[in-house]
């Protein structure tokens, strides 16, 4: 099965002109939003709906001795109070870090946490109620910072991990370090630092839950990932998955935020069968910032051995994460500070260390670039400093150590197709780099860096070697096609891609295509959309099902028109022999004709990564079926009396191997490059300097994001070089763009006056210290000064492919010489 | 249970050109009256603190913070939402030209970016790009870096005027 009149995998169309696909067509749902219409959960109201409350600790750190909630009990129109011991089996996101409870057992870890849920009347009523709860604290010490987790063994946030409260230590080495620092013309050792932010999406997460008579549940919920709700909500609630149902509605905005499991979904389900009444709950924007799983704070330590020309010799990177409360993703966002440093330039010998630390602060977790944005902050600036000390141009080092199509890094990653270096031409071209950089006055300035990101992650969750996507197709005799997918739209236009894909085989309209997402009871699964990995695997998916639904069409249409099927073709709704074009029938009579030789059709398509070429433990993050890849120049004013940082523009270059729809690509750019901006100036999760571990600025006033007035004008140019394992060729663009923005911005504001600040927010505060730190004669820098030491465990040696290895771990007794 | 009195307000205004009634408890804000009392979803919320723009409507044809306004104060007055946008003669043009531009990503505050945008063209036919940056800046979108939405409002407002209009290639396709 699978075989095709046109093969399958880069969705070869046998060189015929593309109808759908690479067009700038509205996104299938499109009118809807714009007519207020889209349902998000919030939206959602049933007859008899109750609402729910969550009570939330106001200690960081502390053992909760009692709880009493009769008051609350007794308050007309409360219908249910629940704590703790009413659901005491934990879950997480990854099967190694199921270290949250829906309501805290015993003991409370952030400003934030859970302790009780109540359901009642309305939201007044669940809101007095919750006041009404009574709860005795302990206080324990808290844990408040990367640096303390390290060094303070008691108390333990957790009782797992990597010893005190370190959640996870990795150490990994890819070759003779010490052979390629030998080698080097130049060592530099740099520390960095990257301060923690959030998603702010403009929805807040909401839920509802609804247990029927007959004893199913379902559950609506803004949630990126609702194959993992549904397996948490069954590992928790004790019940059959078969009888649980999970429908994520249209998030209004992700970003990340949006993938773990959280305890207001599992609690709104628990009082729905309590009390036998839809329950709904709403966050609130603090909410929000406490459900957080942002951005992690990551400490970096990158030296690095380079040639007289830039060619890296070796890389040693260290990342220390401050992971706040729970694991969430954390083991993965640790690897990944780790895993694409090599996939932009050559780096033949790498060692990379990771610690990723508990805090009683609200957990980190995967936002938009996940675990990649950090490193590569570190290493663009850290390339940037190289091209000054060389006197190098950092648009040309860079362009000269690329990573070449084809071929496997160090680490293990197989990369495919490879755009950077068209990327860097276009942008370097368009901005007038030459005549800009080291060139403009004092106070105006530009910066290059390159990134790349991965095109879904090659590994499931949760281990099995089942597909990652799936997609169902129904074809109705009228001439309806039916898309079923578990995938769900946040806003990037996932639904329409399935559309476009489908359309473009069949050879209808995309607006003739119904499109089912994200409904455990009505579509496969799809393991959500996170790591870039939708366009790619469900469009794959997609292509698979359609192609042999195009198949079975085909016979029936070739048997009637006495046509060989090789000749036929799908397009303008209609199937017909391209030798004799008026010789055909349309769409829907191609599906009767098929209907009546096979009887109802349908197909199914899924999507499976290839195997990775790493074997050894923790190859696991980082390999991608592809890799997208980027490059920004950002063009600053600096204002040295106030420090004020203007980005007026970024030229960014993106490979997305192939647009399956450019408008939308265009839209993820621009969206990627205002996210970063915000993350280079002024977002940042940060909380009061003393023992409470009080956020500082819950809300979005006072959590600054950039408005239209600082908004940068951006310069976009799509690379299109069609990857063979991406559908039509296509690559991600969701996280790719973000990542080289920041450290752009800051080479930018170093080429404008003098002076590094290696963190971010690059808020006025800190320029204003680099400079008064230059004015002084001293470096003109703001960063951190050093990593704190850490015991890090035996490394796990792998001989890199140049060494002629394997990709499996060497025996570790006889490494040591 | 409840015991419960007649506690509740009853106003009576035009909504989205249609004279209404309603009754709800007086604390309420408008916001909260469009979308639990009236079942108009369409006015979202993203702060409940004046803070983004989500749940910008048009009083009287001026662009107002639905969270902020007690719905007492709608009494009387004109209230347009997103759902009195289209007419039977089909979608505004902007809702047209947001949907055609992809200004619409996730679509969580998109309604109020069109209430705004519907504001600035009742007043300036012809808005700078400058000018939109301006009359948007109390909207918050997390999504698409403004810039298609500064297009799509350009685009409508070229449509409103009579004029034929099309995005340059390369916001489409991007520079070669």
């Amino acid at each position: 099965m699978g075989t095709s009149n046109n093969g399958h995998g880069n969705g070869g169309t046998n060189g015929k002109e593309l109808k759908v696909v690479g067009k700038p067509f509205r996104k299938v749902d499109a009118r809807a939003k714009c007519a207020g219409q889209t349902k998000f959960a919030d939206d959602i109201v049933l007859p008899r709906m109750l609402f729910a409350k969550l009570l939330r600790s106001h200690e960081p750190h502390a053992i909760i001795k009692s709880i009493d909630t009769s008051k609350a009990r007794a308050l007309p129109g409360v219908l249910a109070v629940i704590t703790g011991k009413d659901l005491p089996i934990p879950y997480g996101i990854l099967p190694v870090s199921q270290d949250e409870h829906t309501l805290c057992l015993d003991r409370v870890r952030f400003i934030g946490d859970p302790v009780a849920a109540v359901a009642a009347v309305d939201e007044d009523t669940a809101f007095d109620a919750m006041n009404l709860i009574e709860v005795e604290y302990e206080k324990l010490n808290t844990i408040t910072s990367i640096e303390e987790a390290v060094m303070i063994d008691e108390p333990r946030i957790h009782e797992y991990g990597d010893g005190g409260n370190v959640h996870k230590k990795v150490h990994l080495e890819f070759g003779d370090l010490d052979k390629g620092f030998a080698e080097a013309d130049l060592i530099r050792e740099d520390v960095f630092f990257y301060e923690g932010n959030t998603h702010l999406p403009m929805e807040q997460h909401a839920a509802v839950a609804h247990y029927d008579p007959d004893n199913k549940l379902t559950l609506w919920s803004s949630t990126q990932t609702p194959h993992y709700v549904h397996r948490a909500l069954a590992k928790v609630l004790e019940m059959r998955p078969a009888h649980i149902r999970v429908i994520a509605t249209p998030n209004g905005g992700g970003f990340g935020g949006k993938s773990d499991p959280f305890n207001h979904e599992v609690a709104v389900c628990k009082l729905a069968m309590l009390t036998g009444r839809p329950v709904k709950i709403t966050l609130t924007r603090e909410e929000v910032f406490y459900c957080h799983r942002g951005r992690h704070p990551v400490l970096m330590k990158s030296r690095i051995g380079v040639k007289k020309d830039g060619a890296i010799t070796a890389l040693d990177f260290q990342s220390l994460l401050d992971g706040g409360a729970y694991g969430s993703y954390g083991v993965a966002s640790t690897f990944y500070t780790g895993a694409l440093q090599t996939v932009t330039y050559d780096v033949p010998r790498y060692r990379f260390r990771g610690l990723r630390a508990f805090t009683n602060k609200p957990p980190c977790g995967p936002k938009r670039g996940h675990g990649t944005p950090q490193p590569r902050f570190a290493l663009e600036i850290q390339l940037d400093k190289i091209a000054d000390q060389l006197n190098l141009d950092p648009a040309e080092m860079r362009l000269k150590h690329l990573v070449p199509p084809n071929s496997l890094t160090a680490n293990y990653l197989r990369v495919g197709s490879m755009g950077l270096g068209k990327c860097i031409e276009k942008i370097v071209e368009g901005s007038d780099w030459k005549q800009k950089y080291r060139k403009l006055p004092f106070g105006k300035g530009v910066g290059i860096a390159c990134s790349s990101y991965i095109c879904g992650a090659g590994l499931p969750i949760y281990w099995n070697n089942m597909p990652h996507s799936g997609v169902q197709l129904g074809l109705d005799r009228q001439g309806g096609v039916r898309v079923q997918c578990g995938s769900i739209d946040i806003g990037q236009g996932s639904d329409s891609v399935l559309a476009y894909v489908v359309a473009e085989v069949l050879g209808i309209d995309p607006f003739d295509i119904r499109v089912v997402t994200a409904d455990t009871d009505l579509t496969p699964v799809d393991l959500g959309s996170y790591s870039s990995r939708v366009t790619l695997m469900t469009g794959n998916a997609a292509l698979q099902a359609a192609e042999r639904a195009r198949e079975l069409l085909s016979i029936a249409v070739a048997e009637k028109l006495k046509a060989p099927i090789e000749n036929l073709s799908f397009a303008d709704r209609r199937v017909f022999d391209v030798e004799n074009p008026e010789m055909g029938v349309t769409f829907a009579e191609a599906v009767v004709l098929a209907e009546t030789k096979f009887g109802t059709i349908g197909t199914v398509g899924s999507y499976t990564p290839p195997a990775s070429p790493g074997k050894f433990k923790g190859a696991g993050v980082g390999p991608s079926p592809a890799y997208s890849y980027s490059a920004a120049i950002a063009e600053a004013d600096v204002d040295p009396e106030t420090g004020i940082v203007t980005v007026e523009r970024i030229w960014i270059g993106h490979d997305i191997g192939q647009s399956i729809n450019p408008m939308l690509v265009m839209g993820q750019v621009e969206g990627g490059v205002y996210m970063g901006l915000g993350e280079a100036l002024m977002e940042e999760m940060i909380y009061r300097a003393n023992r409470n571990v009080v956020h500082k600025f819950p809300s979005l006033l006072e959590y600054k994001s950039p408005t239209t007035m600082e908004m940068c004008d951006v310069k976009t140019y799509l690379i299109e070089d069609a990857d063979p394992n991406g559908p039509f060729g296509a690559k991600e663009v969701g996280q790719g763009p973000l990542l080289p923005v920041m450290p752009a911005i800051a080479n930018a504001v170093y080429d404008a006056v003098g002076v590094r600040v290696d963190e971010v927010p690059i808020t006025p505060e800190k320029v204003l210290m680099a400079l008064r730190d230059k004015a002084k004669g001293k470096e003109g820098r703001f960063g951190p000064k050093d990593v704190p030491a850490v015991e890090w465990p035996t490394p796990m040696k792998v001989q890199t492919p140049a060494e002629g290895g394997d990709g499996r771990e060497m025996p570790r007794v006889a490494i040591h010489s | 249970m409840n015991q419960i009195t007649k506690q509740k307000a009853h106003i009576v205004f035009t909504l989205n050109g249609e004279p209404v009634e309603v009754a709800f408890a007086p604390h309420k804000t408008l916001l909260e009256v469009l979308r639990e009392d009236m079942g108009l979803m369409g006015t979202k919320h993203g702060c409940e603190l004046g803070e983004c723009g989500t749940c910008a409507v048009l009083v009287d044809g001026r662009s107002i913070l639905s969270c902020l306004m007690l719905g007492l104060d709608a009494e009387d007055r004109a209230v347009e939402t997103i759902e009195g946008m289209a007419t039977a003669d089909g979608p505004h043009p902007l809702q047209e030209t947001f949907a055609d531009t992809g200004a619409a990503q996730c679509g969580y505050c998109t309604p109020g970016f069109l209430l705004v945008a519907k504001e600035l063209l009742a007043h300036n036919a012809n808005p700078s790009r400058d000018e939109i940056r301006e009359a948007l800046s109390g909207n918050l979108c997390r999504c698409t870096g403004y810039i298609k939405i500064y297009e799509a409002v350009e685009l409508a407002a070229a449509k409103m005027r009579g004029e034929e209009m099309t995005l340059p290639k390369e916001s489409v396709y991007g520079y070669k």
